[in-house]
């Protein structure tokens, strides 16, 4: 069932998306350096941007989403942000750049998707300001007109001229054949994922083909065929060149169309983890709720206070009419609260086992 | 890949029946899903003043208050309503749903940054078998069947699903065997 549109969400991601489109024609000087063979790419991206930034404005407004986005922005700003940068800046570097929690999981897996991780991110480093215009190479006209003498391109940002290299040099094989280092990193990461989903009897009890397996293969066909450009161009004289072109079009703009649904979102999700373990701390400082039954410290009073007005704005009233509330006992001292209420009932019918 | 689910079989939890002997918690740990991490609860009540144990399996509520609660949206209910544990791309580790079940189910394994929970062994009950505790237990405290099994074994009881949590009544997949005629449990 479609659900009805967010006008929030709508004006929101509509402003992010001509936003992008001013950037582009900032950065690439009135499309004078915007390389009009990318332009299937340039649509496939501003989708990208507009579904994103539609969703993610659509889930920050859930209450239990708005809780940790604004309890982060407001302990970011406020007087005692400072203290928290430091805490942010480490948990950025060890959970999100290092991934340092799916390490935990399992060295091989926190290997194999940290692989992916810096292959994608440098990958869209790299495309994206490509595709916008922001970056271009041109050749040095002198080196050029002689065929004898090294080929030198500059390296332009912005229309600004950043560098200039020979082409036949580490800087420019490195610069030229980023992209597919990036697709091998890619491809060794999703490789590995797939072959533990077609393998692990727990995993292909619960995936589903689309949430799952499809973004390894797609993965997996977007880095394929770009490096089959690479090998068409590099090898083959360039004799596959458009089927090549094409069909990588094709799968990195089923990527970008498909990144604010699917799997992927969870690359633009993924931050809110720093906001829960900010919120942790907040409530830390401001102490500790006790459970009423095990009299055992259980989380923080700040989560239980929100998690009873989230409760509420979700339609629960967990509280009885003494004002009473479950959420006031540890998840142990729930358990026990069934098992007395169950034990009294049997008691009361007079038969411990029925 | 859940074609064989059987309707018609369900879980019977009887926890006045649990002697604590923890059987089900290594079974627990032995299911595909749960990368051997044990998801089953068993805990001492009161230990200082009685001996009884409790356990306990995720009630797969109808209308789960931890998928609600949720921030990520990591927590999905199927059409069988087996609630699943969190979808490992998408949990942010905040235990919104470890503190909000009122059944005290979700476990946050902190080294992962994770919450986890059972999925009632759907790797086993998605191709027709019983979940790994239920055949394990020796007292009858977890049972999965059909409704005659369990009519035929325990005669004197009535499963029931629905608790009362304060005002919310919540409702469950997975029953609980209360004396004859019960409706459902009063828990606060």
């Amino acid at each position: 069932m479609l659900k009805p549109v967010d006008l929030k969400a709508f004006l929101i991601a509509s402003t992010a998306t001509l936003l992008t489109l001013l950037m582009i024609l900032i950065g690439s000087r009135r499309l004078q350096n915007f390389d009009a063979a990318l332009i299937a790419y340039l649509f496939g991206t501003l989708f990208a941007v507009f579904g994103i930034v539609y969703r993610y404005t659509v889930w920050i407004q859930r209450p239990p989403t708005r809780v940790y986005f604004v309890s982060s922005l407001k302990t970011l700003f406020s007087k005692d942000g400072l203290n928290f940068v430091g805490y942010t800046l480490k948990d950025f570097l060890l959970n999100i750049i290092f991934q340092r929690f799916i390490i935990r999981r399992s060295k091989y897996r926190g290997l194999a998707h940290l692989f992916m991780a810096i292959g994608c991110f440098l990958a869209f480093c790299i495309t994206i300001p490509l595709t916008f215009g922001w970056i271009h190479f041109t050749l040095v006209p002198d080196s050029g007109m002689d065929p004898a003498a090294p080929k030198i391109y500059t390296a332009h940002f912005f229309g600004f001229d950043v560098m200039s290299f020979p082409v036949k040099s580490i800087i420019g094989f490195l610069t030229f054949g980023a992209l597919n280092w990036c697709s091998i990193l890619v491809i060794i990461g999703a490789t590995y994922f797939l072959q533990r989903r077609l393998k692990e009897p727990g995993l292909i009890a619960t995936q589903t083909f689309e949430g799952d397996i499809l973004p390894l293969l797609l993965l997996i066909l977007v880095s394929l065929t770009g490096l089959g450009l690479t090998l068409d161009y590099e090898f083959m004289h360039g004799k596959a060149y458009e089927f090549m072109a094409v069909t990588h079009a094709f799968f990195v703009i089923v990527f970008l169309v498909w990144m604010p649904f699917g799997k992927f979102f969870h690359i633009i999700q993924r931050p809110a983890q720093i906001g829960a373990h900010i919120y942790k701390e907040v409530g830390r400082k401001q102490g500790m709720q006790q459970c009423k039954f095990t009299h055992k410290e259980y989380t923080t009073k700040l989560h239980v206070a929100d998690l009873k007005k989230i409760t509420k704005e979700m339609g629960f009233n967990l509280e009885n009419k003494d004002g009473e509330s479950i959420l006031d006992y540890s998840p142990e001292g729930k358990r026990d609260l069934l098992a007395i209420a169950h034990f009294k009932a049997r008691k009361q019918s007079g038969d411990f086992f029925g | 890949m859940a074609e064989y689910y059987k309707l018609q079989e369900e879980f019977f939890v009887d926890m006045q029946r649990c002697i604590g002997c923890k059987a089900c918690e290594a079974a627990c740990a032995e299911c595909e899903t749960n990368g051997q991490e044990s998801m089953i609860h068993v805990n001492y009540v009161d230990r200082s003043t009685t001996i009884q144990t409790t356990v306990q399996v995720c009630m797969h509520c109808e209308d789960p208050v931890c998928a609600n609660v949720c921030p990520a949206d990591a927590i999905t209910k199927d059409e069988f309503g087996v609630v699943h544990t969190a979808n490992t791309s998408r949990c942010i580790g905040c235990s919104n749903c470890v503190m909000a079940c009122p059944f005290g189910v979700p476990k946050k394994i902190e080294e992962y940054d994770l919450m986890m929970k059972c999925n009632m062994c759907y790797d086993r009950t998605s191709v027709g078998k019983k979940p790994m505790c239920a055949t394990v237990c020796p007292s009858g405290a977890l049972f999965y069947g059909t409704r005659e099994e369990i009519q035929a074994k325990r005669p004197n009881s009535t499963p029931i699903n629905t608790f009362l949590f304060g005002e919310e009544t919540v409702k469950t997949k997975v029953n609980l065997m209360m004396p004859k005629g019960s409706t459902e449990l009063r828990v606060l």
